[in-house]
């Protein structure tokens, strides 16, 4: 019995309990270590090799860190103008209303250039799916005010801190679309503890079965960090994200799906 | 028996697009355009053929869900008159870089800015120039009359597929509000999406085990591979200007004092040319339809046979730089346009024609 | 009593070194190596056979280089 416990004799395939879905291509991923990004990636591509929709599967990438995102899904995608991914989607939805179709954004694109593109896609009930990474910072341009970014926050365009009495709030774009009869699944969560992502498994989960029932839009944000951005070590910045990001942008549901 | 209707321009092209197997519209409501969208909604096209129409939020989201469809393969299509064509110029130089067909109309009005309402030509750099950012040409269709409006809607699906870019019908607010006999064709059915993963099979339709992934980009970040990019557009361009140039000719056989023209001022020339002729003048028209590829040989041709040519544009002179590229010094190219919404009287350009190149003593005065 | 045992199998040079799978793992198991793989990160490596294949380490790992295996230990092994 002592031999069945070596390293090679557990390292077995019928004893995998936990790898890289073969729906995340084999190349590396850019972004820095400790981003979001690529867990966030990962999970959506899980949920879509679970439920079998690689061939049903069209996604819209963004302008952002996640630019190249089709470089790391195994999956046809469409990469969107700055902001524009919600009106591209619609365009592939409502022309193959039968494919799972999803949008992929940053803060930066989502809620700010393409704010309109964004609240008239939820508010059209657009029966897609919107996955939304709010890191509170532009990462790919060398971190820049976001309209997410915290007050007093310091970025490469804010250097003092975040004044809001000349630079605005940080905008709470979920709670806004919750608001809006379109969105059927509106919910906050994070990828930087297990049970979190645990977390926002079930409800990227959640979001594809919404659109398979055609229930209309989803829409699920990410909180996550930018260690580059925020200039934090990895871990530094997912316990900065927890003091200060999720008093701002509470994780939760905001907008459950009706029965 | 011939089908045949009294339509406006705006709804003839509506109808063509419905009959040319266009799979989706999407637009944004502005005057002189209007009606492209009012008529499409108004045709129940989705009980129809089964054609998507949707209202946008805005121009910059209509043609970025046109891209949306396009990169799936459809037929798809928006309209909208210069303010809106100008916002739409992001979402045309994304469709440039990613090889998308599509066709897109511009019913022009007067500018710059808000301008006016009424017709203009004012828009031709834009439109054949680029007009966004970066090395492009769109296929730039030039109709004269409502029959063109519809017969430009196949055409133009037909050129955007073939060469895989976007087609631009440039008409502007007279031809899309007048009203005149329209002669319509069988209703071509729209492709299944079968028919669309076997023929275009860079579409995004789902990535099946039988094939690589497609994606639709624009970028890459490696200038070695973005080059060669551009340098296949200019490739796809130049087949484009050796095999797609349309033109029409009227009184040229005997032509001396020639005018070029496209659209409206065409058929003002038109008429120009009825009036000179009844005066025993020599005057004929070029009619560029296609203005990307712009008929430079043709131009070039009439140059050496003519004593003159008047360029006539609603615009303070844009189309006139080809006709001078075209005619190459080989004779004196002038232009008469009027701006800001104003179409000349037939007896303006003649008077213009006269003025210039036949009084010779009153050279660039006034005659009456 | 541990009635399972894991073991992690990490691609070392596709680690990015971020440290993330370090404190969600209850055994311990992970630790930074003091070498650099070839894009210059000190990379995740496991330091003990306490490994009870709970795939913390997985989830949080945002490259996916961390594989997870686990068995469940028969009576005799456990004794």
């Amino acid at each position: 019995m002592e031999e069945e416990l070596t390293r090679e004799s557990i390292c077995q395939q019928e004893n995998l309990v936990y790898s890289r879905t073969p729906l995340m291509t084999p190349k590396a991923l850019s972004y820095c270590p400790g981003c979001g990004h690529g867990t966030a990636h990962r999970l959506i591509m899980e949920v879509i090799e679970e439920m079998n929709l690689q061939s049903q599967t069209i996604g819209v990438a963004p302008v952002g860190c996640s630019v190249l995102a089709y470089d790391f899904l195994d999956i046809d995608m469409q990469q969107a103008a700055h902001g524009r991914a919600p009106a591209v989607a619609t365009g592939i939805k409502r022309l193959l209303p039968d494919k799972f179709v999803f949008t992929y954004q940053g803060d930066g694109d989502l809620a700010a250039i393409g704010t309109g593109e964004t609240i008239h896609a939820c508010n059209r009930g657009e029966n897609i799916c919107i996955f939304f990474v709010n890191n509170g910072i532009y990462g790919m341009t060398g971190g820049q005010m976001a309209p997410t970014t915290l007050p007093n926050m310091k970025t490469a365009t804010s250097p003092y801190g975040r004044d809001v009495v000349s630079m605005g709030y940080p905008l709470k774009i979920t709670e806004m679309i919750a608001m809006l009869p379109g969105t059927c699944f509106v919910t906050r969560q994070s990828v930087h503890t297990p049970a979190n992502v645990r977390k926002t498994k079930k409800a990227i989960q959640k979001a594809v079965q919404c659109q398979l029932d055609k229930k209309g839009l989803s829409f699920v944000e990410i909180v996550s960090n930018c260690n580059s951005g925020w200039k934090m070590t990895p871990l530094e910045s997912n316990k900065w994200m927890e003091e200060n990001m999720f008093p701002v942008f509470p994780l939760g549901d905001i907008k459950v799906p009706k029965p | 028996m011939e089908d045949i209707k009294l339509m406006k321009g705006n709804e003839a092209i509506a109808e063509g697009v419905i009959r040319a197997g266009c799979d989706g519209y999407f637009g944004y409501p502005i005057t002189p355009q209007s009606e492209v969208l009012e008529y499409l909604m108004m045709a129940r096209t989705e009980e129809r053929t089964g054609m998507v129409v949707l209202q946008a939020e805005s121009e910059i989201a209509s043609i970025h869900m046109v891209y949306g469809g396009a990169a799936c393969g459809k037929r798809v299509m928006t309209s909208s008159s210069s303010p809106g064509i100008s916002l739409m110029q992001e979402g045309i130089s994304f469709m440039a870089g990613t090889e998308l067909p599509c066709l897109l109309l511009n019913v022009v009005r007067g500018g710059p800015g808000l301008g006016t309402i009424q017709p203009s030509q004012s828009d031709y750099f834009q439109a054949v120039k680029g007009g966004g950012h970066g090395d492009y040409k769109l296929i730039v269709l030039a109709p004269a009359s409502v029959q063109e409006m519809y017969d430009f809607a196949k055409l133009g699906f037909d050129l955007a597929f073939k060469y895989r870019i976007q087609v631009m019908v440039l008409s502007d607010g007279a031809i899309g509000q007048m009203m005149e006999k329209v002669v319509l064709d069988e209703q071509i059915p729209r492709q299944t999406n079968e028919e669309i993963i076997k023929n275009h099979p860079w579409a995004t339709s789902g990535k099946t085990p039988d094939r690589e992934r497609n994606i639709i980009t624009s970028l890459d970040l490696d200038p070695v591979k973005q080059e060669k990019i551009n340098i296949h557009l200019q490739e796809k361009f130049k087949r484009i200007t050796e095999n797609e140039v349309r033109f029409e000719t009227l009184m040229c056989d005997d032509v001396e004092y020639l005018f070029v023209a496209y659209g409206s001022s065409a058929r003002v020339c038109q008429k120009a040319i009825q009036l000179g002729r009844e005066k025993g003048l020599k005057v004929g028209l070029l009619r560029p339809i296609t203005l990307f590829p712009f008929p430079y040989d043709e131009v070039a041709k009439l140059a050496k046979q003519v004593k003159g040519i008047l360029c006539v544009e609603m615009s303070a002179g844009q189309m006139i730089e080809d006709v001078r590229l075209g005619a190459n010094g080989a004779v004196k190219v002038e232009h008469f346009g009027r701006l800001g919404g104003i179409i000349p009287a037939p007896d303006e350009v003649l008077n213009r024609m006269e003025e210039i190149f036949i009084s010779k003593n009153n050279y660039g005065r006034g005659t009456n | 009593m541990a009635k399972v045992k894991g073991e992690i199998v990490i691609n070392s040079e596709r680690c990015k070194g971020c440290e993330l799978c370090v404190p969600v793992c209850q055994q311990q198991t992970i630790a930074m190596s003091d070498k650099l793989n070839s894009k210059g990160y000190h990379y995740a490596m496991s330091i003990n056979d306490e490994c009870n294949g709970c795939i913390n380490c997985a989830l949080v790992c945002p490259d996916g280089v961390i594989s997870v295996y686990r068995v469940k230990l028969k009576d005799a092994a456990v004794a």
